[in-house]
């Protein structure tokens, strides 16, 4: 009994001494997903840069994903303790923005995207292409048609709970518009489940549930570079790959405004940059001095880069969600 | 001295009704036909069922609504007198303190009463490891300490042998007299009553009658007890 | 308790600015929950009586570490769990592959069937240890007299263990169902789709993507009101009884000498054994190799969860024992029925509805791991009533009066009489609550501190960045700590698994 009161008692210190830590430095609050604030994440890396230049405290706060990052400041609205959001994807940008919560940005940076760039309120970071992803020594089918047509199993993400899953779902509806139902008909026998996230998703498929999973071009470079597994690829689909842009933003409510602009030009420096790759696998936003790291060369290069605007893929998503829903039920 | 003024004890849909004194330090039976009521009656003046009407009164102090551990009384059941998770001397303790704050001397008195029924060194036993007498006795130690003016017993002995139940009854007039308490004793069996009290209680018909001398009632026994007795 | 709940449902409804009804999709999500919620409690606890009756009633070695270790599915995180449970039973898993040798065709466990499977997997620990509970609670005199009757067997069953079980069982299966009416995760994951679309996912949907609080709050309340409904029906069936109360001879069981009677034990046992383990043995497997170059935040979060789980073990103990001894006085029918709301509560919106109370006060992640603490306990709340419960009854039935005697109301009788009487229980529902916390990622996402992560949150940060062996280790480790924190508090009230 006792030491359950003296490990209550250490609870409670050791949070309330780290809510009241330094208010002499100046600090900012970065939220941003789970993953990204990880050890081995980009976190660590990206907060040690930008304090060496900035002389105040970078206070990164990690929230699950990107749809509850998003929620997390509706849900504080102007109190928020937010400076910046860093980690909302294209599909998030038409809901974030719609709340007027965030401020614009006043940057005209050169970024190296295989799309312009000209959202003046939110600034990406890194992006990808949505991908499958195999076994090299599988024949993977080379457009929706022909994995519909194919018994190649799938693991793909729910829509309603994942943002690579509603990736997939632009996706399908931007090479396809109205034949999507059919596409999505076609693959109905080919899922073998839907799972709340990637992280289920990708989970399976390395349990060897199917022969692809939703994820992206990059996660081959995961399993080369930090496994030295050579073994997995992405397909190459011939209609183009939806992509994911990840983005940061400023609050409209910060009371370091200047600071926030400094981490968000920060952002987009070499410091910044280099780290990206090899902790978060995704590309960088501007173009590396050093080049991307080795192994990156070996990805899939999509002929062709299909994303829809903040606003378009807004307007299109329920009846999207509505087709996916109608097809996949039955 | 025990009084029930018109008192009705009210058992479920069942109610007894009393009128009756017991002086103090009497030893009294409590006969009757199965079923009449002597349970009811007992446990009423112990204060685990409502009386309804009237009053029950101590030396003049109306009991009426005290709950049952705070009435003057020690009292015995069936069964489960015990605890079984309790040691011998913590069972017996709580008839000092009910939250088993024990002095000193109050474990020495603990001890005094376990060799007073003959349990000399058995503190640390626990219940299961005793035979049915043992658990009596041991019963019967914590009554001593409890040291209330009436002790009320429902047949405690019921399961015993003959020879061991007498041994018991002696100790239990035994104790009362040294602890001057007023007895209350329910009876199956004649001679048990004829043994260690002086008056009794017939408890027939729904009422609890005046106790009379014992012998006289088992002597010259009303109907409803003569069927009963089978004599 | 119900307070905290409602008042956390309150706030999030309050803060609602849309509200979409329910819908077409909503109505076939609630026929799909209460379809695999009453299918997967059902299978639960009719397995669970045959493999309990098997362990009241068969002496062998390593016996009371094969019921701790039944337990152990219960208390993983669902991932793990969920991986775990492929691994075997997968179309890639072992099973497939002993029936491919046959030329037999894969496993289809994506469906239906593949989530109660799950569910069953999750919960026959559960049903077990609580229904082996009925059988300990029958006391040894009573097993006597029955054998020295001549009773034996299907009488036995009849004359004596049914009655218990005709208690015991809505209980159970009530606790099961509200278990299962939030099951969002597995239910779609094993569910094989949309398909399997459960309340939780259409609340998850409703605060993620839409950002429609009312919608979140109706649906959550719809939640709510089904397990009150289960609640209830529960409540009135189980009405009924006690055994009584014995000397606490160690219980020895003198039917079932037959070969038949054996040959079925072992079987039951056997079979829940194999059905249960197997996975586990899984998970432990995939974790080994990675064991030794875990990250080092995986140590610090395992310290943490520790923290949250003793915390979260106290609180539980201070609101399940004043509340079991209430209902077992008869001054509390609706306490047992609010005690059961915490199952049914979305962690979701328990969650934020606290994270909106606490906001306007105070920074919530310095709440993280109390708020943590305190959800965990109420989650565990249901299991510990329903554990404590039909023992503090009977307690009080056979000793209250003894104990009224005495002068020994109140407190002296809690400590006495109730808490020592209540002692496997009280460990055996300390243990859960303990390994619950250590497993739950429950509210911890919404409050989370990147320096204070729980151990499955580390879990879930390392699969989420490609580390699947450090996250098989780290879910090794956690089903370690889990099952340790369990047995040691289990085996604290000891002679649960023993006699």
């Amino acid at each position: 009994m006792k030491h359950l009161v003296f490990t209550a008692g250490c609870l409670t210190a050791a949070t309330s001494a780290m809510a009241q830590d330094s208010d002499q430095t100046p600090e900012l609050t970065v939220y941003t997903y789970d993953s990204f604030v990880a050890e081995w994440g980009p976190g660590p890396q990206i907060e040690q840069a930008f304090e060496a230049t900035c002389t105040c405290d970078l206070n990164l706060v990690g929230v699950e994903d990107g749809a509850a990052l998003l929620a997390r400041v509706r849900l504080e609205g102007e109190n928020t303790d937010a400076d910046i959001v860093l980690g909302l994807d294209t599909n998030l940008v038409a809901a974030a923005k719609e709340t007027g919560l965030f401020a614009q940005h006043g940057m005209t940076p050169d970024l190296d995207l295989p799309i312009t760039w000209d959202d003046p309120v939110f600034l990406p970071y890194d992006w990808g292409y949505f991908a499958f992803v195999h076994d090299k020594d599988m024949d993977a089918p080379s457009n929706f048609k022909a994995l519909a047509d194919s018994d190649t199993s799938i693991v793909i993400q729910d829509p309603r709970s994942s943002t690579p899953g509603l990736g997939l779902l632009m996706w399908v509806k931007t090479a396809y518009g109205d034949d999507a139902p059919a596409i999505w008909e076609g693959l109905s026998d080919n899922i073998v489940t839907v799972t709340k996230g990637w992280t289920e998703a990708y989970g399976l498929f390395l349990e060897g549930e199917a022969d692809m999973v939703l994820s992206y071009t990059t996660s081959p470079a995961y399993h080369l570079i930090a496994e030295e597994d050579a073994t997995k690829t992405a397909a190459a689909f011939d209609e183009g790959h939806y992509m994911q842009v990840e983005v940061a933003g400023k609050l409209a409510s910060t009371d370091q405004p200047e600071l926030a602009d400094q981490f968000l030009a920060f952002m987009l420096t070499q410091d910044f940059q280099s780290v990206i790759p090899t902790t978060n696998w995704m590309y960088p936003a501007v173009e590396l001095d050093d080049g991307l790291p080795d192994g990156f060369e070996t990805l899939v290069q999509p002929e062709k880069s299909l994303l829809l605007s903040a606003e378009e893929a807004a307007a299109k998503r329920d009846a999207a969600l509505d087709e996916w829903l109608n097809a996949l039920s039955r | 001295m025990l009084k029930l003024e018109a008192a009705t004890i009210r058992n479920g849909t069942f109610t007894l009704s009393a009128d009756l004194i017991v002086p103090t330090g009497a030893t009294v039976a409590v006969i009757g036909p199965s079923g009449a009521g002597k349970s009811t009656l007992i446990e009423g003046i112990a204060g685990f069922l409502p009386t309804a009407q009237g009053r029950i009164a101590w030396q003049d102090t109306d009991i009426t609504d005290q709950p049952p551990g705070a009435r003057p009384v020690a009292m015995l059941f069936q069964e489960d007198n015990l605890f079984p998770h309790l040691t011998l001397a913590q069972n017996v303790g709580l008839g000092l303190s009910p939250n088993l704050r024990l002095s000193p001397d109050d474990k020495a008195r603990v001890r005094a009463a376990l060799n007073r029924v003959g349990l000399t060194g058995m503190d640390t036993r626990k219940p299961g490891e005793l035979s049915g007498g043992q658990r009596s006795r041991a019963a019967l130690a914590r009554v001593m300490l409890q040291d209330k003016p009436l002790l009320l017993l429902d047949e405690p002995f019921a399961a015993l042998g003959p020879a061991l139940r007498m041994e018991m009854l002696d100790l239990v007039a035994q104790i009362a007299s040294e602890t001057g308490a007023t007895l209350l004793m329910i009876s199956h069996a004649p001679e048990d009553a004829r043994r260690i009290t002086k008056q009794a209680i017939l408890v027939a018909d729904g009422t609890a009658h005046a106790p009379r001398p014992t012998g006289e009632l088992l002597d010259n026994p009303p109907p409803v007890l003569r069927d009963y007795l089978g004599s | 308790m119900a307070a905290l709940i409602f008042g956390a449902l309150l706030a999030v409804a309050l803060r609602a600015e849309t509200g979409r009804g329910f819908n077409a999709a909503d109505w076939a999500a609630l026929r799909f929950t209460l379809v695999q919620a009453t299918l997967s409690a059902l299978f639960s606890v009719l397995l669970a009586i045959p493999v309990a009756r098997a362990l009241a009633r068969r002496r062998f070695r390593g016996r009371s570490l094969l019921i701790a270790l039944l337990g152990a599915p219960f208390i993983l995180p669902v991932i793990v769990a969920v991986l775990g449970l492929i691994e075997v039973f997968g179309r890639g898993g072992w099973v497939s592959a002993a029936l491919g040798t046959l030329g037999l065709p894969p496993v289809q466990i994506y469906g239906l069937h593949g989530v109660v499977l799950a569910h069953v997997f999750f919960n026959l620990p559960l049903a077990t240890r609580l229904v082996l509970q009925g059988w300990q609670e029958i006391p040894a005199e009573r097993f006597r007299l029955a054998t020295l009757l001549g009773i034996d067997g299907w009488s036995m069953f009849r004359v004596i263990e049914l009655p218990m079980l005709l208690r015991l069982i809505p209980g159970a299966f009530t606790v099961i169902f509200a278990i299962c009416l939030t099951s969002f995760a597995v239910a779609l994951t094993l569910g094989g789709g949309p398909r399997a679309t459960t309340i939780e996912l259409a609340i998850y949907q409703a605060f993620r993507f839409d950002f429609d609080l009312g919608r979140a709050a109706l649906l959550s309340a719809v939640q709510l009101g089904l397990t009150v409904f289960a609640g209830g029906i529960a409540l009135w069936l189980a009405r009924g009884e006690g055994f009584g109360s014995g000397l606490d001879r160690g219980l020895r069981r003198f039917d079932g000498k037959t070969t038949t009677a054996r040959c079925i034990d072992a079987l039951f046992i056997g079979v829940a054994a194999v059905f249960l383990l197997v996975p586990l043995m899984a998970i432990a497997l995939s974790g080994l190799p990675g064991f030794a170059d875990m990250p080092g935040q995986v140590w610090t979060a395992a310290v943490t969860s520790l923290g949250v789980a003793a915390l979260s073990t106290v609180l539980l103990l201070c609101m399940a024992l004043p509340m079991a001894a209430a209902i077992a006085t008869e001054r509390g029918r609706m306490v047992e029925i609010a005690g059961l709301l915490g199952l049914a509560a979305s962690p979701l919106v328990i969650g934020t509805g606290l994270f909106i109370a606490i906001r306007p006060y105070a920074n919530p992640q310095a709440f993280a791991l109390p708020v943590t603490a305190l959800v965990n306990a109420i989650t565990v709340l249901p299991f510990a009533l329903r554990i404590l419960v039909p023992r503090a009854r009977d307690i009080v039935a056979r000793q209250g009066r003894l104990g009224l005697s005495l002068g020994m109301a109140g407190l002296p009788f809690l400590r006495h009489v109730l808490l020592p009487r209540l002692r496997p229980q009280i460990g055996f529902a300390a243990g859960l609550a303990a390994a619950l916390s250590m497993g739950d990622l429950g509210v911890i996402t919404l409050f989370a501190d990147p320096n204070v992560a729980t151990l499955p949150l580390q879990v879930y940060r390392l699969m989420g960045s490609y580390q699947m062996e450090a996250a098989a280790a780290a879910s090794f480790l956690l089903l370690i700590l889990s099952f340790g924190v369990f047995w040691l508090l289990d085996r604290g009230g000891h002679r649960h698994a023993e006699t």
